[in-house]
């Protein structure tokens, strides 16, 4: 290096996360340094004359003015290459488990590890040839990385030249060269199995695609009524023991992503470690492998260091899309967006900077919004470009469960889909505790073209039906709070009944039961559709005499409660025996004699 | 800590200004202060109190002063900063003695030689090397066993408020707690935080009475004790509770009252710097540290030991939606309501299973832990009395001459349930088996069980309902 990365920083101030330093001209803004005789990590993130203010990484807890800077000229970055799957890192790509390795139970300061394993062999096979022209984005070739997923070796953005080596198959360590690129200027690029990138700067991409393709997710009430599109945006906002987190959770499991990456921002160990216990378990239902094969976790609890908790969401949004440009569709979860928003607000007011609502950052709304817009689905950078995709859905934790606070109205204003999560509904333990009602997606329109020719043709009509009579149910459950059930009139009463079947039998899910935890669209359609069949059904049997509570007190809305533990492979014909079944069913079953 | 950095200790005379809790240093140029030392304050009588650092630069620090700032002064004050982060020397012979909210004895008992010396504010435990909790612990508490199970590195807070016998409840969950099937050694570390003497003495008389103490260490800071000492009081205690459980292996129940006071100490630092106040003048950074005391509970992969918090907390005005029950509520795993309600009515532990959660429960009950109907028997209880107390408000509205038999059937159940399952002896230690029992002696009064016990599985009424099974099972053991 120069003799500019010699120059040291002098420490002037240490106030909580956040440090000042001296002698720091020629860094730049976002730059990492490592601040103090231990080298803690820390980030530039405002620079006046020579004085640069740090956000440290860890604890600041016995560093002294004085101690020296080093700047290391380079902003904060990841690398993107094998062996990111399966792992789990803390905020800023270090691998825990390799941290607990070397420093025991408890996490220590300092610890300097690549977020890769540089030792490892990989096995790589060359899908292309020496001669061809290369630009940034394009395939060099494949590497088994799990038994589910391929890793393909890119070429890194903004490279582009002719191919004048590539690494013949065999195995290799990431520090190897992998190919060598001649640009136009005669300049030889040596290309490795891995690349840096900065977190905070989103990966190029050629175009946005629109999202008309849903992200299924097996949760009937995600798929069937506020479905969210491949490359889409979502929040999760509730209080707590609303069950956000295992709603996340859910989605992580069972959409149809091909990758998932989770971050843990703020949130409770143990949370962490049920994931890290459960994941390995669990078998993916698109593959057949564990569901770990396919993910990436990146754990910074509450109580690990603030500023890392801000760089959280950036790193696990950068490794989304270093697989996107793979060509895979990428589902990221960030539970919770609030502690990543208290994270800049803490920094914030170390900087004593002018606070906005709540002493939350003025800029909040535009870090929120360039956040989220990391998400879509979109072509591919490189010379054949792929599809892709990276869905982005973030919980959101309002301080007192109350959604008119800055971190849930601003990510309002940017995600298309609301999975408004109910105090209510939980605590009459309807779990997903998601509000049917105030919950929305702005992708219907664009998606229900999909659902007609991939589900079924009747399936937007179905659906339309379903939704209102959930409506309509509501408007009748105020009357009833106020007078009763039996001030209603009988055609009314079935609508009760219908929505309670729509909401026990359809919408409620147990994400703790081996068939109930996942349902296909398949499954979703024909349950719907058994139930809406038995409206009809009800309403017809009522006209010819039968009484109401007889006909909801019948076997078959047994069998209709039943539905959801029937496994998928037997749905189709278990489903039409109960439809036929219940198409079966006159007056007499109810003990109306007279025909008319 | 991790590194040692030598130096001698500094002294400086040059105290500017002295505001709130906290002290401003003049540095002169000199430095070599680092941030979170220690610092011993002479005043002008000779006596002795402890600061921290909380912001330095080479020509000032602020220090936060634990015992006040009252009678301190710019002129002749020294400051002498000791080189370290503040540390407490721990061992196990802790155990049955009883100190002040700094850490120092205060039982009139012989000192303590330490084993080791540990950094109060410890590192964050390694999400990687956690075990998930999932062994049951018996608080001999119906309510709690049954419905919001208390597991062993759960963190499961109480939600009370004043007037409330909360104080009595931890009292006897310290008492009573127990892990089924093994022997293992319990200690409790009690940490009072703002409560007054005679809710302090209440505890360590209870201790005393019941044997208690011999395995309890007490960290007191009352409610005449300065306020910004609460802010170390939760951190020695809980250095003490990690070597205990981690070194030693003991199965550490921490008991933390009242964190509302602790949060209080929070805001009154802050205002003193005069940060920038988040939601009613606490600072935004309360939910950080609020998760650095309360993460520290959990359990270690191969270590023996374990912490399991329970923190209190007095709601004002019982409102959820205040800031300290609200930042804790996201960290802990679950909350114990304490209703002023079912106090009202006269039912000991007042403790309202609807708004409460164990979110830990899931994993701990059940076959081969406590019972292979607990899941199912706990899920009925809660929806019966969910219902009956929806009903209770209809009738209060419309009177009962709309509701079915069932529902007749379910009010009243809901009314056995309060008296006889939720209302128990503050010296009645029930086992879990008899705590089901009970249960499903309550749900006996309907006639078809079938019907309306839809959340348990027609196996397992035959199996346990009392009408049903074979009166000659004993249940009473763990079915594995």
């Amino acid at each position: 290096m120069t003799s500019v990365a010699e120059q040291l920083g002098i420490i002037e101030r240490i106030s909580g996360p956040v440090v000042q330093a001296s002698n720091m001209r020629g860094t730049k803004l976002y730059d990492v340094a490592r601040v103090g005789e231990e080298k803690l990590v820390g980030e530039i993130i405002r620079l006046i004359d020579d004085v640069a203010t740090i956000q440290i990484y860890e604890s600041t807890e016995g560093l002294i003015p004085g101690e020296p800077v080093y700047p290391t000229h380079s902003p904060l970055s990841v690398e993107l290459g094998p062996g990111i799957l399966r792992q789990i890192f803390d905020g800023i790509q270090r691998p825990l488990p390799i941290i607990r390795q070397m420093t025991g139970d408890f996490i220590t300061r300092g610890i300097e590890i690549p977020g890769l394993d540089h030792k490892k062999i990989w096995d790589f096979n060359p899908t292309i040839k020496v001669g061809e022209k290369v630009v940034g984005g394009d395939i060099l070739g494949e590497i088994p990385e799990t038994p589910t997923v391929d890793f393909k070796l890119l070429v890194p953005p903004n490279i582009q030249g002719t191919l004048e080596f590539i690494a013949p198959r065999g195995d290799y360590t990431i520090d190897e060269t992998a190919a060598t690129i001649k640009t136009v200027n005669d300049q030889r690029i040596n290309l490795k199995f891995y690349h840096e990138w900065p977190v905070r700067q989103p990966r190029p991409f050629n175009l946005r695609l629109p999202p008309s393709i849903p992200l299924i997710t097996g949760q009937r009430i995600f798929d069937t009524f506020v479905p969210i599109a491949k490359g889409g945006t979502g929040a999760i906002p509730g209080g707590f023991g609303t069950g956000k987190t295992v709603s996340q959770h859910q989605l992580a499991k069972w959409s149809d992503a091909k990758i998932v990456v989770y971050v843990g921002c703020g949130e409770r160990g143990n949370e962490m470690t049920d994931v890290l216990r459960e994941f390995p378990r669990l078998v993916d239902p698109y593959t057949g492998g564990p569901l770990m094969d396919r993910t990436v976790l990146i754990a910074n609890t509450s109580n690990m260091p603030v500023a890392a908790r801000e760089a959280s969401v950036y790193t696990g949004v950068t490794l989304a899309e270093f697989y996107r440009d793979m060509g895979y569709d990428v589902a990221m979860m960030a539970d919770s967006t609030s502690r990543w928003a208290e994270a800049l607000r803490e920094i914030s007011g170390r900087l004593e900077e002018m606070p906005g609502e709540e002493s939350y950052p003025a800029y909040l709304s535009s870090k929120i919004a360039q956040y989220y817009e990391r998400a879509g689905r979109i072509l591919t950078i490189g010379r054949n470009p792929r599809e892709a995709s990276i869905t982005i859905v973030g919980a959101v934790s309002p301080p007192g469960g109350d959604f008119s606070e800055p971190v849930t109205q601003n990510t309002l204003r940017i995600v298309k889909v609301f999975w408004a999560l109910s105090k209510d509904l939980a605590a009459r333990r309807h779990f997903p505790a998601i509000d049917y009602l105030l919950s929305y997606t702005l992708y219907w329109s664009s998606l229900e073209d999909y659902y007609s020719k991939t589900v079924n043709t009747e399936f937007p009509q179905l659906r339309a039906e379903a939704l209102a009579l959930l409506q309509k149910d509501k408007e009748l459950q105020d009357i009833v709070s106020l007078v009763g059930p039996d001030a209603l009139p009988s055609s009314e009463k079935i609508i009760l009944e219908i929505a309670r079947m729509l909401k026990e039998d359809f919408l409620q899910q147990n994400a703790f039961h081996d068939v109930d935890s996942f349902c296909n669209m398949q499954k979703q359609y024909l349950m719907l559709k058994t139930i809406l069949r038995y409206y009809d059904k009800a309403r017809d049997l009522y006209q010819k005499g039968a009484d109401v509570k007889d006909i909801f007190e019948h076997s078959s809305t047994i069998s209709i409660a039943r539905m959801k533990y029937i496994e998928q492979s037997e749905i189709e014909t278990k489903i039409t025996e109960l439809i036929t079944e219940i198409d079966g069913l006159t007056p007499r079953d109810f003990g109306v004699e007279e025909e008319y | 800590m991790t590194t040692e950095k030598s130096f001698a200790t500094r002294e400086f005379k040059t105290v500017t200004e002295v505001s709130g809790p906290l002290l401003f240093v003049d540095l002169h140029e000199k430095g070599g202060v680092s941030y979170g030392e220690i610092a011993e304050i002479e005043t002008v009588t000779g006596e002795r109190r402890k600061g921290q650092v909380l912001d330095v630069s080479n020509k000032l620090a602020i220090l936060q002063v634990f015992e006040g700032t009252t009678g301190l002064e710019t002129k002749n004050t020294s400051v002498r900063f000791l080189g370290k982060t503040m540390e407490i020397g721990v061992s196990k012979d802790m155990l049955g003695r009883i100190f002040n909210g700094r850490g120092e004895l205060i039982d009139g008992g012989g000192t303590i030689i330490p084993e080791k010396i540990l950094d109060i504010t410890g590192s964050p435990i390694n999400p990687s090397a956690r075990e998930y909790p999932k062994e049951f612990i018996q608080t001999g508490i119906s309510t709690i066993d049954t419905l919001l199970t208390l597991v062993r590195g759960q963190k499961l807070p109480l939600f009370s408020g004043s007037g409330l016998p909360h104080n009595m409840l931890a009292a006897q969950i310290a008492r009573q707690a127990k892990v089924l099937k093994a022997e293992e050694e319990f200690a409790v570390v009690f940490v009072a935080m703002g409560i007054t003497a005679d809710e302090a003495r209440f505890f360590r008389d209870d201790f005393e009475a019941t044997g208690a103490l011999e395995r309890a260490v007490l960290f007191l800071n009352l409610a005449d004790d300065p306020a910004i000492e609460r802010i170390l009081t939760p951190r020695l205690a809980l250095t003490t509770a990690e070597h205990l459980a981690f070194d030693h292996g003991y199965q550490v129940l921490v008991i933390l009252t009242d964190i509302t006071s602790y949060a209080e100490s929070l805001r009154e630092i802050a205002a003193a710097r005069s940060e920038v106040p988040s939601r009613r003048g606490y600072p935004g950074y309360m939910y950080s540290d609020f998760s650095t005391i309360y993460e520290r509970a959990g359990r270690i992969h191969g270590k023996e030991g374990s912490i399991t918090q329970i923190p209190i907390l007095t709601l004002p005005n019982y409102d959820i939606t205040h800031p300290v029950p609200d930042l804790t509520g996201y960290i802990t795993e679950g909350q114990i309501f304490v209703d002023v309600g079912l106090n009202r009515k006269g039912l000991y532990p007042p403790i309202n299973p609807l708004p409460s959660l164990s979110r830990l429960m899931k994993d701990t009950i059940g076959k081969g832990s406590t019972r292979d109907d607990h899941k199912y028997v706990q899920d009925q209880l809660y929806a019966l009395y969910a219902t009956g107390r929806d009903l209770r408000d209809l009738v209060a509205v419309v009177g009962d001459e709309s509701l079915t038999e069932t529902d007749k059937q379910i009010l009243k159940f809901a009314e056995l349930f309060e008296d006889k399952f939720i209302n128990q002896d503050y010296h009645e230690n029930r086992t879990i088996f008899q705590s089901l029992d009970l249960g499903w002696e309550l749900l006996a009064i309907f006639e078809d069980p079938y019907k309306v016990l839809k959340r348990i599985p027609a196996e397992i009424i035959d199996k346990f309902h009392p009408e049903k099974r074979d009166q000659k099972v004993d249940f009473n053991s763990v079915d594995v």
